[in-house]
């Protein structure tokens, strides 16, 4: 009973304090939006013109185009390379290839400003024009360590046995795949497709090292506006995000139920 | 179905593994054949194989009188059954079953009705929209089964289909595989490393050890006429006794105690235990020896340290 009694307390204070430091900003920053002071401080009425001053600002809606057709290209050329690269990898035991397997996924702990030193570093040293090509390649680049991990570990969850039945069945090797693999490593490819779409969206980092002077993407131009100080549009412009975000996530976790339901706990 | 010659060796960082070593057999059509072995005997290795799932050495596999040793699997007349089921888990029992008939192209109602007439068969009316994890581990193996035989295979291979089973259910089971083959008269390789299963089911039975056939023979000669000692302990656990530099077979339930003027041999009895409906009497003859003799019922009046004068009425001589 006492046990339980200081379990639940000691959750309730953890709760409390994730509330405070991380919901409290968010909470504040979506309410700010929708203030009608310019004043980031005081609140002095409902408004929603700062929405419609983003929705007339040319520059934002280019940088947002920017941002969806990055996020979405880098996040199928990731799929593309990251599943045929797990598939390939697939029940190779030698040496080399558990440092390749490795390699392939620790680009995941190498910091970011240092992998945007090394892209800047070999764009122009190929006398690659910055711009989308650069920033693509770059985001592609980092995105296939998220999707290769996922794919890969489903892949090895997977009972060997299935395919192999597809085969006897009079399923052709193309078949086997379409019908067996595919639907098995599915669920990976889609949250680890959402999670690199994520990361790229809101990748400042790494782009501002790899963009032109006349490509933005909306995450650049949201810290270049900051640096003038926070002001209700950004705040509006965060909140719009923070949708897109929650409907990512939410969609995510639609995807690993659905799969659950159908595949049952055993698995 | 014949099996000519077949060799395979596994290589692996420890070294090679030589898995099969020269395995000859001929199967007739619609014959039930079990190969029976411990455990890494080379038997799933051996119906690998034969499903194309893996390439023998040398060695050619004739179907039909046709060779279809280097055919891919799914080109191969043949379907299998595995251990773990191996069900389709995005697919519903009816997509699984339907599986085969879907590559082929069937039409769609030619597709659902031979699916029906399929879960008719295996018993499992009204589960085809389930997903197989909605299923206990008998229907699983059901479905299975449905879905390898609805190809109408020329041979269907089954890997310890029953292994995973409680021994109720696998009795059950056992039957019912049994009904189905008779009934549809398609040739079965089987493989199980139980006896009793293979003595049970099989119209032939090839025992392996260490990647040769030890004896193939029927179920009655298999047990009661081994041709070595392997046989004769791996097939219903048989005493191998030397009598006059020659090893003999001898089963438990052949020795008789102190029944009639055969049973010329003097022995002490070691112990007494009962298991299986059986008492089993260990015994020791004057060289040495020892022997176990069985009895149905639980008493028998004889004590544990008392000589008495045991018999045979068959023994088989083995290498």
């Amino acid at each position: 009973m006492k046990r339980g009694k200081k379990k639940g307390l000691f959750a309730t204070s953890y709760l409390t304090l994730v509330m405070i430091v991380l919901y409290v900003p968010i909470i504040l920053t979506v309410i700010y939006s929708f203030n009608a002071n310019k004043s980031g401080t005081v609140w002095s009425g409902f408004s929603l013109k700062w929405y419609e001053e983003l929705a007339g600002d040319r520059s934002l809606k280019e940088a947002l185009i920017n941002s969806l057709v990055l996020a979405l290209g880098s996040c199928f050329f990731a799929i593309l390379i990251a599943t045929s690269a797990a598939l390939g990898m697939r029940n190779r035991v030698s040496k080399l290839d558990k440092v390749m397997s490795y390699m392939s996924s620790l680009p995941i702990m190498i910091p970011e400003i240092i992998l945007g030193m090394v892209f800047l570093g070999v764009f122009s040293f190929m006398n690659i024009p910055f711009g989308m090509v650069t920033l693509m390649i770059s985001h592609t680049a980092f995105c296939i360590p998220y999707i290769f991990t996922m794919v890969q570990a489903r892949l090895e969850g997977m009972e060997r046995n299935l395919e192999e039945a597809a085969l006897d069945l009079g399923a052709k090797p193309w078949e086997v795949f379409r019908d067996v693999t595919l639907p098995a490593i599915m669920p990976a490819i889609g949250s680890g497709a959402l999670l690199s779409f994520a990361m790229s969206f809101d990748d400042v980092v790494i782009s501002i090292f790899v963009t032109g002077a006349r490509t933005n993407t909306l995450a650049v131009k949201i810290y270049t506006k900051l640096k003038t100080g926070v002001t209700p549009e950004i705040n509006a412009l965060a909140t719009v995000i923070l949708l897109i975000t929650i409907i990512m996530v939410v969609l995510s976790e639609m995807i690993k139920e659905r799969t659950k339901t159908k595949e049952g706990d055993s698995i | 179905m014949e099996l000519v010659n077949i060799t395979k060796t596994f290589h692996s960082a420890q070294g090679q593994t030589e898995v099969l070593k020269g395995i000859n057999l001929t199967i007739e059509d619609g014959e039930f054949v079990t190969l029976l072995g411990a455990s890494g005997c080379g038997k799933t290795t051996l119906l690998r194989i034969i499903a194309g799932l893996e390439e023998a050495d040398t060695g050619s596999i004739i179907l039909d009188g046709k060779d279809i040793t280097a055919l891919e699997p799914y080109k191969r007349d043949v379907n299998m059954i595995f251990q773990n089921y191996a069900l389709f888990p995005h697919m519903t029992v009816e997509e699984n079953i339907g599986y085969g008939l879907k590559l082929k192209k069937v039409p769609k109602a030619i597709q659902h009705k031979k699916v029906e007439e399929m879960l008719a068969l295996v018993q499992l009316e009204g589960y085809g929209k389930r997903y197989p994890d909605k299923l206990s581990g008998g229907q699983k193996q059901r479905v299975a089964i449905a879905r390898a035989l609805i190809n109408e295979p020329k041979v269907l291979l089954l890997d310890e289909p029953l292994g995973a089973l409680d021994l109720k259910l696998r009795r059950q089971m056992q039957l019912e595989l049994k009904r189905l083959q008779r009934k549809l008269g398609i040739t079965f390789i089987y493989i199980t490393h139980d006896q009793e299963e293979a003595i049970n089911m099989s119209d032939k039975i090839a025992v392996m050890h260490e990647g040769v056939f030890e004896q193939v023979g029927t179920p009655n000669e298999v047990y009661y006429e081994p041709k070595t000692s392997y046989v004769a302990s791996f097939v219903g656990d048989a005493n191998l006794l030397r009598i006059d530099g020659e090893l003999y077979a001898l089963r438990a339930e052949d020795i008789q105690i102190q029944e009639g003027s055969h049973c010329t041999h003097k022995a002490k009895v070691l112990e007494k235990s009962f298991a299986g409906g059986q008492l089993r009497i260990l015994l020791e003859l004057s060289d040495g020896q020892q022997v176990t003799a069985s009895r149905f019922g639980i008493d028998y009046d004889l004590k544990e340290g008392e000589v008495t004068q045991i018999g045979w009425s068959r023994a088989q001589k083995i290498k």
